[in-house]
C-alpha cells in the first residue's frame, strides 16, 4: 500500500464551524476527490453545492447530473479515467444508485458514497433523520458482494472518516459508504482540518509492468488486483459480466465462484484491519450499548444516567457498520449479561448482533421508526430493563 | 514471407479486435459486425492512436462491441454507457471516448441521459445501431420499433410511436448527427471519421438488420436480404429537415448527414465560463489535471 501527503490544493487547513454535509464535501476535496457527479436531494444537497463552489479553485470537475443513475455510472468512469470520486445522496437517489453500485463492486471501482440518510420507505420524511438505509447499503444491490460502511457521529466525524473512506476504497478496490444522517447533516459544530501534511492518504495501486501483461483482475500477494486508466496503452476490458483475469466475460459456475467469492472475501479476510471501533468502560461492564452515528451521541445521555443508578455500562461506537465487528461482538458477548442496540429504524444492524452473540448473552433492540432520535429515556429503561 | 508481410496479410480490423476473444456471439447474418467493421476502418484511414481512444457499451446484442474491441473498452449496465462516458470523458479529456450500443440501450432505458448528454454538447461519439427492438432478450417492442411491425411483446403489431432519433438528438443539442444502414458502409465509415475529428456530442445511427427476431418474426428475408432492402429503400438527402425523419415499417428510409455544427462542449464552456467570472483564482481544467 502506497501512502502520500494530502494535496494541499484541497485542504482547508483550520477550524471552522460547519455541518455535516459540508464537511463531507471538505474530507472529499482533503482526500483528493476531483470529481463529483451528483443529484440534489434533501437532507444530502449542500454537500454537492458545497462542491460546486469549491471545486473551480482545486482543479476539478463538479456536474450536476441528470438522476442518480447517471451520477453513479459518471463516477465509475470517472474513476476508470484516473480520478478518485464521490457523490452524496439519500434514501430515493440510493435505491436508484443500487444497480451501478453492483456494477462498482465487479468492476473493483475504488469511489465513495455518501448517504444522509432521512426517513423512508419511499419519500418518506425528506427533511427529517431516519437510518433506515444501512442493510441497503450492505446488500442494496443484486447479488452476492461486500462493500464497507462508515457512519459518523459528527460534523467532525463526516470529515475524517470521509477521508479514511477513500482510504479504504483505493486499498480494497471496492466502493465504500459513508452512512450518516440528517441530524449530523444539519449540525454545525467545530471541524478542525490539518494541515496536508498531516493527512495520509492511500494511493491507487497502480500497475506498472509491461503493458502486454497487464491482467486487470489477477489478484496481487496482497489479494487485490493492479488497476490502470485508460489512456495509458493498456487496451483493457472490464465488465459486468462474471469475468476471468483478463477481464472477459466467462460465463460458468468455477468462474462466478471465484469472481464472487474474491468480491467477499477481499473484505471479509480484512474485516480486522478494515474496522474501526471505539469503546469506553468495556472491562467491567454488564450492559453494552452498541450504536453508530448519531444514535452514539444520543446514547451518552442515556449511558450517564444508567451509571447513576449504579449500572455497569460500557459502549461500543461502530465507526465501521459493515464489515460488522464479529470478533469482537464475539469476545464481549460472553462477558456482558445484555447487549441494548438502539438504531433509528426497526432494528436493522442489532439482527447481526442477535446472529453473532446467539445465546452468549441477551441482546435488546431499541428501535426508532425515524423523524427524530431516540428520546434518552428510552435507551436507559432498555438498560435498566437489561440489567434486572 | 517475411514477417512484415504477414502482417499486411492481416486483415485490419484484428487491429482492433480481440481475436482472442473470437468467434464473437452474433448470429450468422447479423448487421452489428459491419458496423464495427466501419468503426475500425475509421480508426484505420484516421492512423488513430488506439492507446488514446475507449469505448463504452450498454447492455444488448450491440452492446457487445465493447467486449471485443482491442481498446480501453467498458461494458457497462444497461442504459448507462453515456453517463459511464461522460464520467470517463472528464476525468481523462485528452481521451476520445465512443459509446457503442443498441436503440434499446440509447434511447430506451437510457433515453434521459442521450437528451442530457447531448444538451450539454458532451464531447462523445455515440454510435447506435437500431435493429428495431430489443434483440439480446428475444426481440421485444422497443421506442424505435415502428408501427405495424410485430415483435415479441407486440405480438399483434406495434401501435405505439417510434422515436425519431436524429431529430431528438438535434433538438437536445447535438452538433453532430447522421444515419445510414450498415451496408452504407464507406459513409458510415466516413461519418465516424468526421465524428471522431469533432469535438462535442456526435450521433450515428446506423440502421442494422437483425435477423435472427425481427426480421424472422416479420418475415422480411436472411440478413443479406434485409441489408440490402434497407440500401435500397435508403435515400440520402444530406441537410434533411431532421422533423422529417420519421421511420415507417419497411417504408422509405432518409439518411445523410443531417447536423454538422460548433458549439462549445461541456469542458470548453465549463473553462470558459468560470475563467471569465472567478479570473485567475480558476484552476483551469483540463488534459493536465491529472
Ligand atoms: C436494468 C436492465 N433491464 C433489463 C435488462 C435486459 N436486457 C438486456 S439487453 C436488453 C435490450 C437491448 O436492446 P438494444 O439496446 O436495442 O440492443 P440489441 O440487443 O438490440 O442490440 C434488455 C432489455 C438488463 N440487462 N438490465
Ligand atoms: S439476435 Fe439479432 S441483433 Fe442479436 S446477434 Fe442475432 S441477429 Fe444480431
Ligand atoms: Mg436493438
Amino acid at each position: 500500500m502506497k501512502k502520500s501527503k494530502a494535496d494541499p490544493k484541497g485542504v482547508l487547513t483550520g477550524s471552522h464551524f460547519m455541518d455535516g454535509d459540508y464537511a463531507l464535501a471538505e474530507g472529499g476535496l482533503a482526500a483528493g476527490c476531483r470529481y463529483f457527479g451528483g443529484y440534489p436531494i434533501t437532507p444530502s444537497t449542500e454537500t454537492a453545492e458545497r462542491f460546486s463552489e469549491r471545486i473551480p479553485y482545486v482543479g476539478g470537475v463538479f456536474i450536476q447530473m441528470e438522476d442518480e443513475l447517471g451520477s453513479i455510472a459518471s463516477l465509475i468512469g470517472a474513476v476508470w479515467g484516473g480520478k478518485k470520486a464521490m457523490t452524496v445522496t439519500s434514501g430515493p437517489g440510493f435505491s436508484l444508485m443500487m444497480e451501478n453500485i453492483g456494477l462498482a463492486c465487479m468492476m473493483e471501482t475504488p469511489l465513495v458514497i455518501a448517504n444522509v440518510q432521512r426517513g423512508g420507505p419511499s419519500t418518506g420524511l425528506p427533511t427529517l433523520t431516519g437510518q433506515q438505509d444501512m442493510m441497503q447499503a450492505r446488500w442494496g444491490s443484486h447479488g452476492d458482494y461486500e462493500i464497507i460502511a462508515l457512519s459518523p457521529d459528527s460534523p467532525q466525524e463526516c470529515f475524517d472518516l470521509t477521508i479514511e473512506a477513500f482510504n479504504l476504497s483505493e486499498t480494497y478496490r471496492v466502493p465504500v459508504f459513508v452512512m450518516t444522517d440528517e441530524c449530523i447533516g444539519h449540525m454545525h459544530e467545530k471541524v478542525v482540518i490539518p494541515p496536508a501534511e498531516e493527512i495520509e492518504l492511500v494511493e491507487r495501486k497502480w500497475y506498472k509492468g509491461p503493458k502486454n501483461k497487464y491482467l486487470p483482475y489477477k489478484n496481487d500477494t496482497d489479494g487485490i488486483p493492479f488497476m490502470v486508466k485508460v489512456g495509458d496503452g493498456y487496451r483493457f476490458h472490464t465488465t459486468g459480466l462474471t469475468r476471468d483475469e483478463r477481464g472477459y466475460p466467462l460465463l460458468n459456475a468455477e468462474c462466478q465462484a471465484t469472481c464472487v467469492s474474491h468480491l467477499i472475501d477481499k473484505i471479509k479476510d480484512n474485516a480486522d484491519k478494515i474496522i474501526h471501533l471505539k469503546e469506553t468502560d468495556i472491562d467491567n461492564a454488564e450492559i453494552l450499548v452498541m450504536s453508530y452515528g448519531i444514535t452514539s451521541r444520543v446514547s451518552i445521555k442515556a449511558v450517564q444516567e444508567a451509571k447513576k443508578t449504579g449500572i455497569k455500562v460500557g459502549t461500543m461506537q461502530l465507526k465501521t457498520v459493515w464489515p460488522f465487528p464479529e470478533k469482537r461482538i464475539k469476545e464481549l458477548a460472553g462477558k456482558v449479561k445484555a447487549i441494548v442496540f438502539p438504531e433509528i429504524n426497526a432494528g436493522q444492524v442489532v439482527l447481526e448482533a442477535e446472529r453473532v452473540v446467539g445465546d452468549k448473552c441477551k441482546v435488546v433492540s431499541v428501535p426508532h421508526y425515524g423523524g427524530w432520535v431516540h428520546n434518552p429515556e428510552d435507551i436507559l429503561n432498555a438498560i435498566k430493563e437489561a440489567a434486572k | 514471407m517475411n514477417k512484415e508481410d504477414q502482417n499486411t496479410e492481416k486483415n485490419p480490423i484484428e487491429e482492433i479486435l480481440r481475436m482472442d476473444r473470437m468467434p464473437h456471439i452474433w448470429c450468422p447474418g447479423c448487421g452489428i459486425g459491419t458496423v464495427v467493421t466501419s468503426f475500425a476502418e475509421a480508426l484505420r484511414k484516421e492512423k488513430y492512436d488506439l492507446d488514446k481512444i475507449a469505448i463504452v457499451s450498454g447492455i444488448g446484442c450491440t452492446g457487445r462491441v465493447a467486449g471485443y474491441t482491442k481498446l480501453d473498452s467498458f461494458h457497462t449496465t444497461h442504459g448507462r454507457a453515456i453517463p459511464f462516458a461522460t464520467g470517463l470523458k472528464l476525468a481523462k479529456p485528452d481521451t476520445k471516448v465512443v459509446v457503442f450500443s443498441g436503440d434499446g440501450d440509447i434511447s430506451g432505458i437510457g433515453g434521459n441521459h442521450l437528451i442530457h448528454a447531448a444538451r450539454r454538447n458532451m464531447d462523445l461519439v455515440v454510435i447506435c445501431v437500431n435493429n428495431f427492438n430489443y434483440a439480446m432478450t428475444g426481440g421485444q417492442v422497443a421506442a424505435t420499433t415502428p408501427k405495424d411491425a410485430n415483435a415479441s411483446t407486440a405480438p399483434y403489431g406495434n401501435f405505439e410511436n417510434a422515436f425519431n432519433l436524429p431529430y431528438i438528438t438535434e433538438a437536445a443539442g447535438a452538433t453532430y448527427v447522421a444515419r445510414w444502414t450498415a451496408l452504407h458502409l464507406r459513409r458510415v465509415t466516413k461519418s465516424i471519421q468526421e465524428a471522431l475529428n469533432k469535438r462535442g456530442f456526435s450521433f450515428i445511427e446506423v440502421i442494422t438488420p437483425c435477423v435472427t427476431l425481427y426480421a424472422r418474426r416479420n418475415r422480411l428475408g436472411d440478413g443479406l436480404n434485409l441489408l440490402k432492402y434497407y440500401y435500397d429503400m435508403s435515400e440520402i438527402q444530406h441537410g434533411a429537415d431532421t422533423r422529417t425523419l420519421d421511420i415507417s415499417y419497411q417504408g422509405k428510409l432518409i439518411v445523410g448527414k443531417f447536423v454538422d455544427k460548433e458549439k462549445p462542449t461541456f469542458l470548453d464552456a465549463m473553462n470558459k465560463h468560470l475563467s471569465s467570472v472567478l479570473g485567475d483564482k480558476y484552476q483551469l481544467y483540463g488534459d493536465n489535471n491529472d
